[in-house]
């Protein structure tokens, strides 16, 4: 076995390991919950003692994404077989499905704002970012102070007027307030995050590329962007997580056309009260879109987390 | 090509005068090499040609038209910067390529890719064409980097030190490939350097700078046989030149207050003042004396089969020394 004096020994190794798998375990149990309890029936859902182990079904999941109604006791009884599966577990339960729930709908609408902001606020934070990093600003660090500034209360503290202007502009409840009111909290994170990669990136590339025959905007687009990558994918992965799961302005602002998924999933009721396996089926399916962003994502996010311990 | 001309170029950095009323005339065709100590403004020269950096007087003229509202890509110019900076996203052949698929040429793709194994080849880097540029040795970035000048057909050719991180084998190998190629397309080039055997080798004209102003400019010979201060003199010459006061040796002029004098302006063994051999140098081709006159010491050159050892005794006399007053210019 070679030595070496930087590598970690096996024991470091073994013990750096239980930490990282106890942390794991602790911030993952949440998350694994929500899952199961997405397959359990409404009666395993709430048992006490809680069911480790318990029958799965997908009755919170056909819950989500339909409304019922209990079948009239005059009714005759059907036949099962000519049921499409989601039909007969509604049947069973003595329901019918009266129409789709708004699931979808409120999915869609996180979907476009979510995204929608998340690429104005990259779009908008890199070109100010870049103008930050390289041009001669009047009053730069104080503009630089001011932006930062915008973060250091929680953006709740405005909402109240921050309600009255969406109802008199007759944003309340429209995906343009929305994606303005996301890209407006985001832009000032993603100009700071985004300005530190900008610096990262020495000037001279650019100097090369005007020598070689561009404009100062194609050596932005075919010299710094490319470069920037890192740095912009890690930072549209926070907007997008915020973004995505913002909460208490969604129920201020939002009720109808353009309500997001997190203050819907928390209304949805079954027969018997809170149908609990469907607000964890429309939590767990509201993880995906950020889960698979996140890993397409991974070798850049990797960098752009721990960004600055390495800067030269 | 294009006949380069700069007036009255001023910049300055802050408090610091970088460049002073620079006038300087490079002949289309011309291999200009400037020579001048760390901070003397060379680079920042390099910069205002370019148009990179703006001056904050003076005007550069490329083929009599002022061009100092121009941008680096319409005023035509090639640059090798002193740190390479290769596009790191790119293969070396992308970075060749890039200059030449800018807007402002028009360069078909097979012409591309002819010019690009033309240089490669002649700059040896074709076996690494595919590589991406972060994976070469210093070396090869740099021989990149100067590819990336050569594909191209500017007015001028800037280059920041370009020889200065190959090994010695390398380095005569592309100075001597550089001067053909700038021979053969007649290109006009200003090439900064520290190296002396590639400014009196390469040069058709040597500048030289110091604290931001262009103290000489002549050809190779004439900065070297006719200085015009002290700080040219010792800028070329290897061994350096020797300086000392001037009342060191008798019949000096009366004005003189230094007298330097190269280590083959040197009589040995002729009479005048005698000294001792301090140390004896055999490079093979040449053989180096430090000799000790007091306390000052000499260096000078002989034959490489000289019988003198270290503690023998020689009368030195300087042949056709220069002299210099007391501001370091030459009488």
């Amino acid at each position: 076995m070679s030595f070496s004096v930087t590598a970690p020994s096996p024991r470091t190794k073994l013990i750096s390991g239980l930490i990282v798998g106890l942390y794991a375990l602790v911030t993952l149990a949440p998350l694994l919950w929500i899952i199961a309890t997405g397959f359990k029936s409404g009666q395993d859902s709430i048992h006490y003692p809680p069911k480790v182990l318990f029958e799965p079904t997908m009755e919170g999941y056909v819950n989500l994404f339909t409304t019922r109604t209990r079948i009239p006791s005059d009714q005759p009884p059907k036949d099962t077989t000519s049921m499409t599966w989601y039909e007969e577990i509604v049947y069973k339960k003595g329901e019918i499905i009266a129409e789709p729930s708004k699931y979808g709908e409120r999915f869609l609408n996180s979907t476009v704002i979510g995204f929608g902001s998340t690429a104005l606020c990259m779009f908008l934070g890199t070109i100010a970012a870049y103008a930050f990093s390289r041009f001669k600003v009047p009053l730069k660090d104080d503009l630089l102070f001011f932006i930062l500034s915008t973060r250091m209360m929680p953006p709740i503290a405005v909402a109240i007027p921050i309600f009255l202007m969406f109802k008199n502009l007759g944003l309340n409840d429209t995906y343009f307030g929305m994606i303005m009111l996301y890209t407006a909290v985001n832009l000032s994170l993603s100009v700071w995050l985004l300005k530190g990669f900008m610096d990262e990136i020495p000037v001279e590339y650019e100097e090369a590329a005007l020598i070689d025959g561009y404009t100062r905007f194609e050596a932005f687009i075919k010299v710094v962007l490319p470069q920037a990558i890192t740095g912009i994918a890690s930072t549209a992965i926070f907007c997008l997580i915020f973004a995505w799961n913002e909460y208490a302005f969604a129920v201020l602002l939002t009720s109808g056309d353009a309500q997001t998924a997190p203050p819907f999933i928390p209304t949805i009721i079954g027969v018997s009260g809170k149908d609990w396996p469907a607000v964890a089926a429309g939590a767990t399916l509201f993880l995906v879109p950020v889960m698979v962003f996140t890993v397409l994502l991974r070798k850049h996010l990797l960098r752009g987390i721990t960004f600055g311990a390495i800067r030269k | 090509m294009a006949n380069i001309l700069v007036q009255k170029l001023t910049k300055s950095f802050g408090d610091n005068l970088a460049l002073s009323e620079i006038d300087l005339a490079i002949p289309n065709g011309s291999f200009v090499v400037l020579l001048g100590p760390t901070g003397a403004g060379k680079t920042t020269l390099l910069r205002l040609i370019s148009g990179l950096e703006r001056p904050d007087s003076g005007r550069v003229f490329i083929d009599d038209t002022d061009c100092s509202g121009q941008t680096p890509a319409e005023r035509n110019v090639a640059m090798v910067f002193q740190q390479y900076s290769l596009y790191p996203h790119m293969s070396v052949r992308e970075n060749l390529a890039f200059p030449l698929k800018s807007r402002m040429l028009s360069v078909t793709e097979s012409e591309i890719n002819q010019k690009i194994e033309t240089i490669a080849q002649t700059l040896r880097i074709d076996h690494k064409l595919s590589n991406k540029s972060t994976e070469l040795s210093g070396g090869e970035m740099q021989r990149v980097a100067i590819g990336r000048a050569l594909v191209r057909n500017p007015n001028i050719y800037l280059m920041d030190e370009p020889l200065s991180s190959l090994d010695a084998k390398l380095r005569s190998e592309l100075r001597v490939e550089l001067t053909r190629i700038q021979r053969d397309i007649g290109g006009t080039f200003l090439y900064v350097t520290h190296d002396q055997i590639e400014a009196m080798t390469m040069a058709t004209h040597i500048g030289v700078l110091e604290k931001g102003k262009l103290i000489q400019f002549g050809t190779p010979k004439e900065v070297y046989d006719d200085p015009s201060s002290v700080s040219v003199a010792a800028r070329l010459g290897q061994p350096r030149i020797n300086i000392l006061d001037a009342s060191v040796f008798p019949g000096s002029p009366k004005k003189a207050k230094l007298i330097g004098f190269r280590p083959e302006q040197l009589e040995l063994g002729g009479g005048g003042l005698d000294t001792f051999v301090k140390r004896v140098e055999r490079l093979g081709d040449q053989t180096r004396l430090h000799l000790s006159l007091g306390e000052l010491s000499i260096v000078t050159v002989t034959d490489p089969h000289t019988d003198l050892k270290a503690g023998d005794s020689l009368s030195i006399k300087p042949k056709d020394p220069f002299f210099f007053d007391s501001d370091g210019k030459r009488i």
